[in-house]
C-alpha cells in the first residue's frame, strides 16, 4: 500500500499531519504497537527535518506486511557534512525555528536509533534523500 | 454476554426516535442507525455517556440496581463519592445527609475520598521508580481507561498500575469491618454513582478479577428518592464531614494531580482528552510527568448521573474542602490497615483492546484499506451521517466490513439515480431501511412540529 505527502518548508502549522496520518493507517492495519511508535518517532522527526530546513519535500510511503518502507525526498540547501549531521545535538536548524521549540540536533540520530536501514544522501544546493526501513513484527494479537 | 463487552449504557428501542443525535456525538464513533433505531457497537463503546447527555428522548438509559436489593445484607454500606454531598444546598448540613441515608435502610455512611493519602503516595512512588514510558496517566477515570484500550492501545502502558479510590475505598471498609467483628457475606458495599462508566468498571472491572462492591446505585435516582427525608432528617449522631480538605478535591479538575510530585497536567472533557493523547501518542508532548484525565467537562462534578448543575456542585465542594482542615498525612484509621491497603492496590496489567484494527490479520487488514480508500474517492466527505454511519470514513469501513453499502449515501444515491443505477424507490426503500418505514411520511408529532408532544 502506497502513500504519499507533500510538506512545504516553513511550514510549523501543519508539521507532524503526515507522521500523524500514517500512525493512524497502522493502527488500522493492526500493525503491533512497538513498531508503530518507532516509525511514528522516525516520520516525525523526518518531517519536522524538512519543514526546519528544506524549500519543499515529499514523502513516500511503502506499507507492506513484513516492512513499512519510507522514502523523504527534499529540493533544499542539502547536508555538507552528513557525520557532522548525525551527531547528536549538532543542529544547522535557524534562529526562528530554534525559537518555535525545534532544532535540538536530535532528529536524525533519532530517526537511526528507531529503524531497521537507514540511508542519508544530499547534494549541497540541491537537496537531501532519507530513506528507512521498519520491520514488521510477525507476533501481534 | 460477553463479559469484556459489559456496558452499564443502552439504548431503549421502545423511545428512540432514530434522530441519530447520539451518532453525532459520541466520541468513539460507536453508534449507527439500523431500521430507525439507535444502536450501540460493543466494541467500540467505552461507557463515557454523551449520548445519554444528548438524546432528546431519554431513550438511553443507565443500568440500575433498586433500591431494595441493599436489604438482601445485614450490614448495608453507602460508599459514597464526595461529588454527592455537593448536590444539596447549603441549608441541608452533611449530618442530615447521613442520616438520610441511615433511614432510607443504610447502615453504614463512607465517602470513598477518605485515604486518597494512599492512592497519591503510591501513584508517586511509580513515578519515582520509572518502571513505564512517560507521561503516567491517571486510572481514576473508567471511561479514559476504556478510551485508551480501545482507540489509543499504544498508550496502554503509560496508565499506571493503581486501583482507583473508589477500590480502595471498597478494600479499606470491608478491612475495617472485618476487624470490628462484622461478617464479609453479610456485609454488602454500594457505591452510590455518578456515571456510567464506574458501573462498567465495577461490574466488569479491567485490571482486577471481580469487585469488591456488591452493588450500584445511580446518584440521581437516590437523590430525588432522599429529597424528602433529607430535610427533615436529624441533626444529631454521626457526619459526613471526615474527609480532609485536598481529598474532597480528588474528583474535581485539578485535585488529584495537585498531590503529584513533579510536572502534571490536569484534563477534563472527552475531546480534550482525545486530542492531548493524541499528542502524545505523536510524541509531541514533553516534559510531563503525570496526566490527570476526566471524561466528564468538570470531572466527576459533570458527571451524567450528577443531578446538580456541575459548577454549583464543585464550587460547594471547594467551599467544603476551605473549611475543613487538612491534617499532614493519612488518619490513624487508615494507617491502621494501610500495609493491608497497599499490598492490594496494583492493578493488574491492563491490556489494548483496539477497535481500530480493520483486522486481526495485517495483509487482510490491508486489502480492507485499499478498499476503503478506493470508496472514499466517490463518498463526498459530508459527514453529514444520513447513511445512518456517523462520517463517511465509518461508512468506508462498514461497507468494507460488510455491514453496509455505498447506496446508503444519499448523495451516492443521487448520482447513481442520475445514471440509471437505481431507481427512486429502490434508493427509497434504502432509506427506509436505515431510518425506519415511513420515516418520512408527515408526522406532526415530532419535536418542533405543529402537533409536537
Amino acid at each position: 500500500m502506497k502513500l504519499e505527502y507533500h510538506i512545504k518548508g516553513g511550514d510549523f502549522n501543519s508539521v507532524g499531519s503526515a507522521s500523524s496520518e500514517v500512525k493512524k493507517i497502522l493502527k488500522q492495519l493492526n500493525i503491533d504497537p512497538h513498531s508503530i511508535k518507532r516509525i511514528v518517532v522516525s516520520l516525525y522527526e523526518a518531517e519536522v527535518n524538512i519543514a526546519a530546513h528544506a524549500y519543499y519535500g515529499t514523502i513516500k510511503v511503502a506499507i507492506k506486511p513484513e516492512k513499512v518502507k519510507v522514502r523523504l525526498e527534499d529540493h533544499g540547501p542539502g547536508i555538507p557534512d552528513i557525520d557532522l549531521a548525525m551527531q547528536e545535538g549538532y543542529s544547522t536548524a535557524s534562529q526562528a525555528v530554534r525559537e518555535m521549540g525545534f532544532g535540538a540536533g536530535m532528529g536524525l540520530p533519532n530517526i537511526k536509533r528507531n529503524t531497521d536501514t537507514f540511508q542519508l544522501e544530499s547534494e549541497v544546493g540541491k537537496g537531501t534523500t532519507l530513506s528507512f526501513e521498519n520491520y514488521l513484527n510477525k507476533d501481534n494479537s | 454476554m460477553n463479559a469484556e463487552f459489559y456496558h452499564a449504557v443502552h439504548i431503549d428501542e421502545q423511545v428512540c426516535i432514530g434522530c441519530s443525535h447520539c451518532m453525532s456525538v459520541c466520541p468513539t464513533e460507536a453508534i449507527r442507525v439500523r431500521e430507525g433505531k439507535a444502536r450501540i457497537l460493543e466494541e467500540r463503546c467505552i461507557d463515557c455517556g454523551e449520548c445519554y447527555r444528548k438524546c432528546p428522548v431519554s431513550a438511553i438509559k443507565v443500568e440500575e440496581n433498586e433500591l431494595e436489593m441493599i436489604f438482601d445484607y445485614k450490614h448495608r454500606v453507602a460508599l459514597l463519592p464526595a461529588i454527592f454531598s455537593g448536590q444539596f444546598p447549603d441549608e441541608i448540613k452533611p449530618v442530615q445527609i447521613h442520616n438520610a441515608l441511615l433511614q432510607l435502610g443504610f447502615t453504614h455512611v463512607h465517602e470513598v475520598e477518605k485515604g486518597t493519602g494512599i492512592v497519591s503516595e503510591l501513584q508517586n512512588k511509580q513515578i519515582q521508580d520509572q518502571t513505564e514510558p512517560k507521561p503516567y496517566i491517571s486510572t481514576f477515570c473508567p471511561a479514559i481507561i476504556r478510551l485508551i484500550q480501545v482507540n489509543f492501545p499504544l498508550l496502554v502502558e503509560n496508565l499506571l498500575h493503581v486501583k482507583p479510590p473508589v477500590d480502595m475505598a471498597a478494600l479499606y471498609i470491608r478491612k475495617k469491618l472485618e476487624t470490628m467483628g462484622l461478617k464479609k457475606e453479610d456485609t454488602g458495599l454500594f457505591y452510590i454513582t455518578p456515571c456510567a462508566a464506574k458501573i462498567a468498571a465495577i461490574e466488569s472491572p479491567v485490571g482486577e478479577n471481580q469487585s469488591n462492591i456488591n452493588g450500584v446505585i445511580n446518584m440521581n435516582s437516590l437523590f430525588h428518592q432522599m429529597q424528602a427525608t433529607v430535610k427533615h432528617a436529624g441533626n444529631q449522631g454521626e457526619t459526613l464531614e471526615q474527609v480532609e480538605g485536598k481529598e474532597i478535591l480528588w474528583p474535581l479538575t485539578g485535585g488529584e494531580r495537585a498531590n503529584i510530585k513533579g510536572s502534571s497536567l490536569a484534563i477534563d472533557g472527552i475531546k480534550n482528552v482525545i486530542a492531548f493523547l493524541e499528542k502524545i501518542e505523536n510524541e509531541e508532548i514533553s516534559g510531563v510527568d503525570f496526566l490527570e484525565m476526566r471524561a466528564c467537562d468538570q470531572s466527576c462534578a459533570g458527571g451524567i448521573l450528577v443531578p446538580e448543575n456541575k459548577f454549583l456542585a464543585a464550587e460547594r465542594l471547594n467551599r467544603r474542602a476551605a473549611s475543613t482542615a487538612s491534617t499532614e498525612g493519612l488518619s490513624d484509621e487508615i494507617k491502621a490497615h494501610e500495609e493491608y491497603l497497599v499490598e492490594n492496590s496494583r492493578l493488574q496489567q491492563l491490556k489494548p483492546r483496539s477497535a481500530l484494527k480493520l483486522d486481526n490479520d495485517t495483509t487482510r487488514a490491508m486489502e480492507k484499506m485499499k478498499r476503503m480508500r478506493k470508496i472514499m474517492c466517490f463518498l463526498p466527505g459530508f459527514d453529514c451521517g444520513g447513511c445512518g454511519s456517523p462520517t463517511c470514513q465509518a461508512l468506508s469501513e462498514d461497507i468494507v466490513q460488510g455491514n453496509a453499502d455505498i447506496s446508503y449515501c444519499v448523495f451516492m444515491q443521487k448520482v447513481m439515480q442520475k445514471n440509471h443505477k437505481l431507481s427512486t424507490e429502490h434508493a427509497l426503500s434504502i432509506i427506509e431501511k436505515i431510518w425506519g418505514k415511513q420515516r418520512l411520511d408527515k408526522n406532526c408529532n415530532k419535536i418542533g412540529a405543529d402537533n409536537e408532544n
